[in-house]
């Protein structure tokens, strides 16, 4: 469990981080959803301690993270996968890890073999790794200490569709098995796949959080019909809202409502769904439009 | 691959569910092996220390080699093996520090351990034990080779070198690593703190010597200012307690005030 109360982070005048609240559940995958730049990477670096806080707390399992005896062996993190030093081997730098937690020297093999590293790839400097493969070490290394918790900054940069898959699968399994998993990313889809919950962030402020079920439900209803002018009039009509794209369109009004309205309208529709990832699409741009640097070319 | 997972995490669930107040800290000597197995597990360190060993041995060939035989006598021996020690062992102690910084290794080891305080103290000391073992070594190798040059070229084997001496030299040699450690906190990058190292042992002494040889009231003060001064009046030894109270002063000055405030930043600054 992963509990942030009222983060702050000023950089001079500058709030990186503005009153940041949210919790990490055991069990659960929570996904830290936001555009480069909204302050993902400096809330994570202060609840491991790395960044000091303007104000507010944050307590990994109960504990402030530098209250913890041995913090490897309580929570996995992984930040930056290429903040390694170039010139050790994979191996090395597991070993290292291994050594500062006291875990036994066979969880290292455990490990190589989880993240698939072969012994050749183990043995070679991380300068010549991909960032693939340096994710993977880097996941290696996170839960060499057989963590409860994991806080992954952009887990599946630089992995391939079978990478992230398999990202996907393994941390389904650790938070099956009870574990609390806490991952950022700014690409949605990403995200969508693995996440259970979502805190979504832009310009340092929570501009929304929840299930993903929640969110994707408040993200309404797609329908299409031929007569897509006469549909969208009886939604308006009926007090709703009505986003027309290129064959369909997307409402605030729940499947029944659209459905009872089409009847009375006499349009009969061709398409009707729960908008899913595309409305959360829609409305992660919406939320972000004002901070995200493509603005509203996105 | 999936079952991996499961059986090792399994395992894992079952022993979090027995434990009951967490695990043991992590020991110090902990701390300081794993500091200790960084300073020679990348490549620059090896070779680092390797240059540290080998320069010890060309010394002393060097001196075999060239030297006249009345030349030939541990305190030659000794000076020879010295020089290359102490430009070599402060770099070590320089990159003990900064590769946290300019690899951002620092993103891992902070995190591990989350008292950045404990991680410099460790490094100190196994920089402190890596320079000290190294000049033993170099001592041992010097005295090796006294014996056997000596004993090729027929002169008495010449032990001119008190053990106080020693002391001296390992003195200013250590001085010399905590400067370099002191400039790898105050700059936390590689190339800056080694230049800056540099100039502080090539060029300082040569400005201060020029300006001492031109300015009479310079050659007065520079035993009170100037540090690097008196830290080459100890490789002679026999130092006076005026000259202990020079070192003193113009150590604290120009070394422990910048090592403070260098771990008052240290400790403070943000990880990245």
């Amino acid at each position: 469990m992963i509990i942030v109360d009222s983060l702050t982070k000023k950089y001079g005048g500058f709030t990186a981080v503005d009153h940041v609240t949210f919790r990490a559940e055991p069990g659960r995958v929570t996904g830290f959803l936001g555009p480069n730049g909204a302050g993902k990477s400096t809330t994570m670096r202060i609840v491991v301690g790395l960044t000091p806080a303007s104000s507010g707390t944050a307590t990994v399992l109960g504990r402030r993270y530098a209250d913890l005896p041995n913090p490897g062996r309580e929570i996995g993190v992984l930040l930056d996968a290429s903040a390694q030093h170039a010139g050790r081997t994979g191996r090395e730098i597991l070993t290292l890890a291994q050594r500062t937690m006291r875990v036994p020297r066979s969880r290292i093999d455990e490990m190589l073999d989880l993240v698939s590293l072969s012994d050749e790839e183990a043995g070679r400097r991380v300068r010549d790794y991909s960032l693939g493969m340096r994710q993977r070490l880097g996941i290696a290394t996170a839960l060499i200490g057989d963590p409860e918790a994991l806080v992954l900054d952009e887990p599946a940069n630089g992995l391939d569709p079978a990478g992230i898959r398999w990202m996907r699968d393994l941390l389904r399994g650790f938070a099956d098995r009870g574990g609390t998993v806490f991952l950022s990313s700014h690409l949605l889809h990403e995200i969508e796949v693995i996440a259970d919950d979502l805190i979504v962030i832009g310009s340092g402020r929570i501009v929304a959080s929840g299930t993903k079920g929640e969110l994707l439900a408040s993200a309404g209803t797609y329908a299409a019909a031929a007569e897509l002018a006469a549909l969208a009039n009886a939604l308006t009509t009926a007090g709703h809202t009505a986003e027309m794209s290129l064959c369909g369109l997307r409402t605030d009004a729940d499947a029944g409502q659209v459905g009872r309205l089409a009847l009375a309208a006499g349009v009969p529709l061709t398409e009707l769904r729960p908008a899913d990832s595309a409305g959360l699409e829609e409305m992660f741009l919406e939320l972000t439009k004002d901070d995200a640097r493509e603005g509203d070319a996105a | 691959m999936s079952s991996t997972t499961m059986d090792t995490h399994a395992t894992v669930r079952e022993r979090h569910g027995q434990k009951d107040g967490g695990y043991a800290p992590i020991p110090f000597r902990t701390v300081l092996g794993v500091e200790l197995r960084k300073a020679f597990d990348t490549r620059s360190g090896f070779w680092l220390l390797v240059a540290v060993a080998a320069a010890g041995v060309i010394a002393t060939g060097a001196t075999l080699a060239f030297a006249s035989d009345s030349d030939l006598t541990y305190n030659n021996f000794a000076a020879a093996i010295g020089v290359p020690m102490t430009i070599l062992l402060p770099v070590v102690a320089i990159l003990a520090v900064t590769s946290e910084w300019s690899q951002r290794a620092g993103l891992t080891t902070f995190t591990l351990v989350p008292h950045r305080g404990r991680v410099i103290r460790a490094k100190l000391v196994a920089t402190l034990l890596i320079g000290v073992s190294s000049m033993a070594l170099a001592l041992a190798v010097g005295a090796l080779g006294n014996i056997i040059g000596t004993g090729l070229k027929g002169v008495d084997t010449t032990w001119d070198l008190s053990f106080t001496t020693i002391l001296y030299i390992v003195g200013a040699d250590l001085i010399g690593m905590m400067i370099g450690f002191t400039l790898g906190v105050l700059m936390r990058n590689s190339p800056g703190a080694i230049v800056t190292y540099f100039s502080y042992w090539f060029v300082l002494p040569t400005l201060t010597g020029l300006l001492a040889a031109n300015q009479h009231w310079f050659e007065k003060a520079q035993p009170w200012v100037d540090f690097s001064y008196n830290q080459n009046r100890m490789y002679d030894g026999g130092f006076s307690s005026q000259d202990w109270a020079q070192l003193a002063l113009t150590g604290t000055v120009w070394l422990l005030l910048p090592l403070a405030f260098g771990l008052w930043r240290v400790l403070r600054a943000e990880v990245k």
